[in-house]
Formats: structure tokens, C-alpha cells, sequence
């Protein structure tokens, strides 16, 4: 459970992570960040990618198709790993407004990156593996994909009900006149804990990948 | 001290229903997959998402102009990105009762995460979070 602040307020169970450091959101003095959700001049790259993305499924481009699979599965793979296994720790023991600054900047980019980067890989990785004939039950890479795609969906789970979520209140808490401390801190524990187990399920993703590759 | 409905736990439980499902159609891909246990499971995911929509419904003293904002703008990127994953069935020659099985699956996930988003965003711009 989370502590109760002298407030009377009360954090979320689905939230309830541990003891929270309330505080304010930022320093004394310090003018705070202006926070864009949804970082406006991202889009047009992510439509060229999406665009670029379904021209190489429509026309089963194979080089097409490798690229945007390995290099979105490798940023995907790196990003996750970084994010999870050295910014998030590192980020859980920094101050609320140091933490709330950190916020500010990064997640309007990974608003738009991680998604991006998911549908990339995996829509392009579908295509590749029915092309390349490995989701045919008789290849030997067939266990090893279906063990991919169980990684990916814990993966999504996690993502999409519970980061992305997080990410987004935390961006429109920092958009208040008077953000919450205590909401802002709540979720980004969420945020820590869950980028670090996706960044181990990543893990998983290269042993599994780098087995297929090798078959 | 306000306790909110479940919606959160139990859409996130659809979604994770949804992807099971979709999980267990995608690896029978060339061939023709069994539906029965997929299709269960799609039922039960949209089983959950009604009921959490209901339970939604429901709420007083709820920051809906947030929620709806929020969920306008996910429902955006959600339902291009189900579109996305449609159009590569539909490309892979899927046909019949399993394209209409995994169009399903992904009108539940496209509604499913902006749900997630929108509540949780909007949770905190409600009541006691904010007056």
C-alpha cells in the first residue's frame, strides 16, 4: 500500500508499488519544463515509417522487410535494454523534481518512439517469417517463433496496459497548473519496475533471435 | 478516500486475452488454424471489456472531458495500428471465419488500450486527485 499523505490522499491500488516521495514537482525557483504529450513534429516521420512499413508487406520486398525488422527490433531491443536496466535505476534514485524534469524531456519522445519501433518490428517479422517459411510447423524455427511471440505478448501486456498508461498520465500531471508530486512519483515507480521487466523479457528476445538466425 | 471500479485490471485482462488469442492464430499461420479456442478466449476478452465499459459508465465526479480527449486521440493510433495488423492478415491470404475471428480480436485491442489510457489519465484529473 502506498503511504498516506498527511493530505488524506491516497495512492491507486494498481499503482501501489511501495513507500512514496512526495515532493514538490519542481525545484525552488526553477522554471518548469514545458510538456508537449505528444511531440507534434514526430508525426510525419512516424507516417513515413508506417507508410514505408506497409509498401514493404504489399510488395513483400524481402530487403524491405529485413531492414525494417532488424533495425526496429534492434532499436526496440536497445532502447528497452537502456531504458530498463541503467536509466531506470538510475532514475528511481533521483528526487521528484529531478525526476519530473528527466520526464518532462524524454517521455514526449518515447510516446512516439516505442510504439513506432513495435509495429515496425513485429509487422515486418511476421511477413518475414512466413516468407522465409519458418512459421511452417515441419521448420525447425517453429517452436522458437511461437516462444518469440509469447515473449512479445507478455511484452505488449505490459507496454500497453501498464507503461504507456503511465507515461501519458505522468506527461498530463506535468501539464497542470499544480502537478501532484505524489501521482507523478507513484507512477513513475510504475514506470521503473515495469521498464526493468521488459528490458530482462528483451533479453529473451536476443537468445530466441539469435537462435533462429543460427537454425 | 475514493475507490474507483476495476476498469484498469480488467480491460488490461481483455487485452491480455486478446493477445493470447492472437497469439494462438498467428502460430498456425500458413495453415488453417483451430478456432475454437481463440474464439473463447475473444469472448471472453469482450465479455470483460463490456463490463468494464459498463462499470465505466457508471462513474460520478469523473474527469470525463479528459477521458475522452485522451481516448479520442489513442482510438487514433490504435485503430491504425489494428488496421496495420489487419491488412497483414488480410494479405497473407487469411479468409473466412478466421479473417472475421481476428478482425474481431483487433476491434477489442483497438478499443482496449486507448480504454486503459483514458482512465488512468483521466483517474488522476478526477476527484480526489484534482476538485
Amino acid at each position: 500500500m502506498a503511504a498516506i499523505p498527511a493530505g488524506g490522499r491516497r495512492g491507486v491500488d494498481m499503482t501501489d508499488i511501495g513507500n512514496v516521495q512526495a515532493g514538490p514537482v519542481a525545484a525552488p525557483g526553477a522554471a518548469r519544463p514545458r510538456v508537449q504529450v505528444v511531440p507534434l513534429r514526430g508525426l510525419p516521420v512516424v507516417a513515413a515509417v508506417v507508410v514505408f512499413v506497409i509498401a514493404s508487406i504489399a510488395g513483400n520486398w524481402l530487403w524491405a522487410l529485413t531492414f525494417c525488422h532488424v533495425a526496429g527490433g534492434a532499436l526496440w531491443t536497445a532502447v528497452d535494454l537502456f531504458v530498463g536496466l541503467i536509466v531506470g535505476p538510475i532514475l528511481g534514485r533521483l528526487s521528484v523534481p529531478a525526476r519530473a524534469e528527466f520526464s518532462a524531456r524524454f517521455m514526449p519522445a518515447m510516446v512516439l518512439l516505442m510504439p513506432t519501433l513495435v509495429l515496425m518490428t513485429l509487422a515486418a517479422g511476421f511477413q518475414l517469417a512466413l516468407k522465409e517459411g519458418n512459421l511452417s510447423a515441419a521448420n525447425p524455427n517453429h517452436p522458437w517463433l511461437i516462444a518469440s511471440f509469447c515473449v512479445v505478448g507478455v511484452m505488449a501486456v505490459i507496454a500497453l496496459g501498464v507503461l504507456e498508461p503511465a507515461n501519458l498520465t505522468v506527461l498530463v500531471e506535468m501539464r497542470k497548473e499544480r502537478p501532484d508530486a505524489e501521482v507523478i512519483a507513484l507512477l513513475m515507480r510504475r514506470f521503473i519496475y515495469t521498464a526493468g521487466i521488459t528490458g530482462l523479457m528483451q533479453v529473451a528476445t536476443l537468445i530466441i533471435m539469435t537462435r533462429v538466425a543460427t537454425q | 478516500m475514493r475507490r474507483l471500479p476495476p476498469v484498469a485490471p480488467l480491460t488490461v485482462a481483455s487485452l491480455a486475452l486478446v493477445v493470447i488469442g492472437g497469439i494462438l492464430l498467428a502460430s498456425s499461420v500458413p495453415r488453417q488454424p483451430p478456432l475454437a479456442a481463440p474464439a473463447a478466449l475473444t469472448a471472453v476478452s469482450a465479455a470483460l471489456v463490456l463490463v468494464s465499459a459498463f462499470l465505466l459508465s457508471r462513474l460520478k465526479e469523473f474527469a470525463w472531458p479528459r477521458f475522452f480527449l485522451a481516448f479520442r486521440w489513442a482510438l487514433l493510433a490504435y485503430v491504425i495500428s489494428a488496421a496495420m495488423i489487419g491488412f497483414a492478415f488480410v494479405r497473407d491470404h487469411t479468409r473466412g471465419t478466421s479473417l472475421a475471428l481476428v478482425i474481431v480480436m483487433l476491434v477489442i485491442f483497438a478499443l482496449d488500450v486507448p480504454m486503459i489510457i483514458a482512465f488512468t489519465v483521466a483517474r488522476y484529473s478526477s476527484p480526489p486527485y484534482s476538485p
